[in-house]
């Protein structure tokens, strides 16, 4: 039963990033979502002191400001301080996440983060924090919950949202045409990137937020031009890895989390390869199949 | 304060080991930073960082000791792997570098998180430490560690120094670089190595995830300061070394604080200072720069209305109310009167009950914007041939910026023309 605990909360974990990472990369910010997924620390921190726990509402909305924060601190150094944007975004995030452990030090005694768990979480004590009703039925463990009201959030937004974050993503000039506002959106992507991050933050922490951002995406980006199935397909590729990195990690004795980030690489590896319409191999075997035979020489 | 002369005087030999390594690591980062910051390859820096965890364990595993010298080439080997892998995927896919980048730092670090949990748990009792290498251990630092890394250090300089005009030509222009013939992959080659190998020795001060900055923002910071590469590369190690000091201060007064945390917070001020305040460069001297440039866009549009309404009238001096300035050409009211109130201040207009009039200097500036303008207006159907209903914004735009020199030259090369292509008069004597 622990073991269906942890898979399912792990691939909630893996729907809800993976289907955001299809939009970030996409929109060339992969490397943003990296960035939030690290910058949000200190607002993990400050939440939590000031609300004295874990998973309240006051966590979300500090973290999401925080994200936004983030992305407008990347935007204002790109476009006022006209700073390169790999630098910008490599300058914003270590800050704020410095900032974030210096803070989890100074609060050593009042906060129950440490600097490991903030990178590679603890989802192996995913079923140790159940949810009890008050007569003591036992409801299930609180982050699948919190995982699951998280991935309902998402693909409500997205549901809602899809014309505009479609077109705000491949044809921002359009959009705007029509009169949808790219930057309103923009902001509302990376408020719900924040979000997903801390409340994923906790069970798989920050490497692996990342890892499922960005792999099922990029591994469903090689097997579809469609963006509805690219979607689908991206959950997909997040479910099969948590199922195989746990227990890749269970056999190893290791980190779940590292083993998922992992697998994420090892099956992008698989449709980097093997992929039938964007696949190295196939790629090649199309091309020495259309070759021309060489003229003969001519007299 | 008396623990600041304690810090400073290095009597303890092991905060003289923190001091020396923190400065040394910081500051030859910033150096090999500054190249990678100019090549656009901040990220790649990050990806590198996270990548050589599992090398680090891999050298451990294998040799079953925390020796530096076996740890760094593991490390040198998976931070090489990464960067292949990062060009194989964005070369032969569809995928793009930043997707590629985010994609191989994660997978790298994840194999190299399982790693060290499962060396943590063989009960390997060397093992204990081997976490230092996320966060960092400069505190931590001993006699033996400063021998590997100052070893890597004066590589690393005498590389950039030997390398300097080669690095600096390819940041900014890899063609021409190409064209005289210079080795540029082999070049790029080295550089790439010189990354690798400080964020190998590096991560010892701050860790894995913020190594990318004692790389990149020392450097980001050094470029606000100033146009040259060498400079920048001085301000540089100086910002990196002062905040490798900082940290190394920072966790010797309070033991509990990390120093590297530290350390970035202290580079990340600096750098945040340099991008507000720097001059020329900064964002508040930028804004301050764009106001004045603004207000005198601002005042000559006024005086250039008010001069025109003299043409119209044949009597410059002649008093303008404030809807009738308002009427010829549009302005928001506010700031029209706002604008008037300072010319005012300047003496270029006066006030004469509820109207405004031009001084006479009021009224030579006005007249010498319209005469460009219409001077340039002509210059771009005679010599540019544009057609004369589509040179009007241009001139406008012009009408502020050309310099007296310039101003004469347009002169003599349309030869003193009388009017313009909408045969206005373009006025050149004091008109009275």
């Amino acid at each position: 039963m622990n073991d269906l605990y942890i898979i399912l909360t792990a691939s909630l974990v893996a729907c809800s990033c993976g289907l955001l990472g299809c939009f970030l990369i996409l929109r060339k910010m992969a490397m943003v979502g990296d960035a939030i997924s690290h910058a949000v620390l200190p607002g993990i921190v400050i939440a939590f002191l000031l609300s004295g726990s874990r998973d309240s509402l006051t966590m979300l909305l500090g973290a999401g400001l925080i994200g936004m924060l983030t992305t407008f601190l990347i935007e204002f150094l790109h476009k006022k301080a006209r700073l390169q944007t790999d630098a910008s975004i490599g300058v914003t995030f270590t800050w704020l996440f410095a900032i974030g452990v210096v803070l989890i030090s100074l609060f050593a005694g009042k906060v129950d983060l440490d600097q490991d768990c903030v990178l590679y979480g603890e989802i192996a004590y995913v079923p140790l924090d159940m949810l009890l009703s008050p007569t003591g039925l036992i409801f299930g463990p609180r982050a699948l919950y919190i995982m699951g009201a998280i991935f309902t959030l998402i693909v409500l937004f997205i549901a809602f949202g899809y014309k505009e974050l479609l077109l705000t993503t491949f044809d921002p000039a359009f959009a705007s045409a029509l009169g949808i506002s790219a930057t309103f959106w923009h902001y509302l992507l990376m408020g719900a990137v924040s979000a997903t991050t801390v409340a994923s933050f906790e069970s798989v922490g920050a490497i692996l937020v990342v890892a499922l951002l960005i792999g099922p995406a990029a591994t469903a980006y090689l097997l579809t031009d469609n963006f509805l199935v690219m979607l689908v397909l991206a959950c997909i590729a997040g479910v099969l890895v948590s199922f195989s990195g746990y227990y890749v990690a269970v056999w190893l004795d290791g980190s779940i989390a590292g083993a998922i980030a992992g697998m994420t690489g090892l099956l992008f590896a698989l449709a980097m390869l093997f992929s039938p319409t964007h696949g190295v191999l196939f790629k090649k075997l199309r091309m020495t199949s259309n070759e021309v035979p060489a003229p003969g020489p001519t007299t | 304060m008396n623990s600041l002369i304690d810090f400073l005087s290095l009597a303890d030999p092991n905060i003289r080991f923190v001091v020396i390594g923190s400065i040394l690591l910081t500051a030859s980062s910033a150096i090999v930073g500054t190249f990678t910051f100019l090549h656009k390859k901040s990220l790649v820096g990050d990806a590198i960082a996270h990548a050589v965890l599992p090398g680090i364990c891999l050298g451990f595993i294998l040799s079953g000791t925390k020796n530096p010298a076996y740890l760094i080439v593991g490390a040198f080997i998976t931070g090489w792997l990464s960067l292949v892998s990062v060009e194989f995927i964005t070369r032969r896919t569809r995928i793009k570098e930043d997707t590629a980048i985010g994609l191989v730092l994660s997978v790298f670090f994840g194999v190299g998180i399982v790693m060290l949990t499962v060396i943590q748990k063989s009960g390997n009792a060397a093992q204990s430490g081997l976490d230092h290498f996320l966060f960092g251990k400069a505190a931590a630092l001993v006699g033996e560690d400063l021998m590997v890394f100052g070893t890597v250090a004066v590589v690393l300089l005498l590389c950039v120094f030997l390398l300097f005009k080669e690095f600096s030509l390819l940041a900014f222009d890899k063609a021409y670089a190409q064209s005289i013939g210079l080795p540029v992959r082999r070049i790029e080659l080295v550089l790439t190595s010189l990354i690798v190998l400080a964020v190998v020795i590096g991560i010892q001060a701050v860790g894995v995830v913020l190594m990318a900055a004692i790389l990149i923002t020392p450097a980001a910071a050094a470029r606000f300061w100033t146009h040259k590469v060498g400079v920048m590369v001085f301000l540089a190690s100086v910002f990196g070394a002062f905040s490798g000091l900082a940290g190394a201060y920072i966790s010797y007064i309070a033991p509990a604080m990390p120093t590297g945390p530290w350390i970035v917070i202290v580079i990340s001020t600096i750098a945040f200072i340099s991008f507000f305040l720097a001059p020329r460069r900064g964002v508040i001297s930028r804004l301050v720069r764009q106001r004045s440039i603004r207000r005198t866009i601002n005042n000559e549009n006024v005086l250039k209305t008010l001069y025109q309404l003299g043409e119209e009238s044949k009597n410059f001096l002649r008093p303008h109310a404030e809807a009738d300035i308002l009427h010829k050409r549009r302005y928001p009211a506010a700031l029209l009167a706002s604008v008037l109130h300072r010319l005012q201040r300047q003496g270029y207009v006066q006030r004469t009950g509820t109207a405004w009039q031009l001084t006479e200097e009021g009224m030579s500036r006005g007249q010498r914007v319209v005469k460009i303008h219409r001077l340039w207006e002509l210059y771009l159907t005679t010599h540019v041939n544009i057609a004369p209903d589509h040179v009007h914004d241009d001139a406008d735009t012009i009408e502020h910026l050309l310099t007296p020199e310039l101003e004469t030259e347009l002169e003599r090369l349309l030869n003193y023309p009388r009017v313009d292509p909408h045969q206005a008069e373009i006025p050149y004597k004091k008109p009275v």
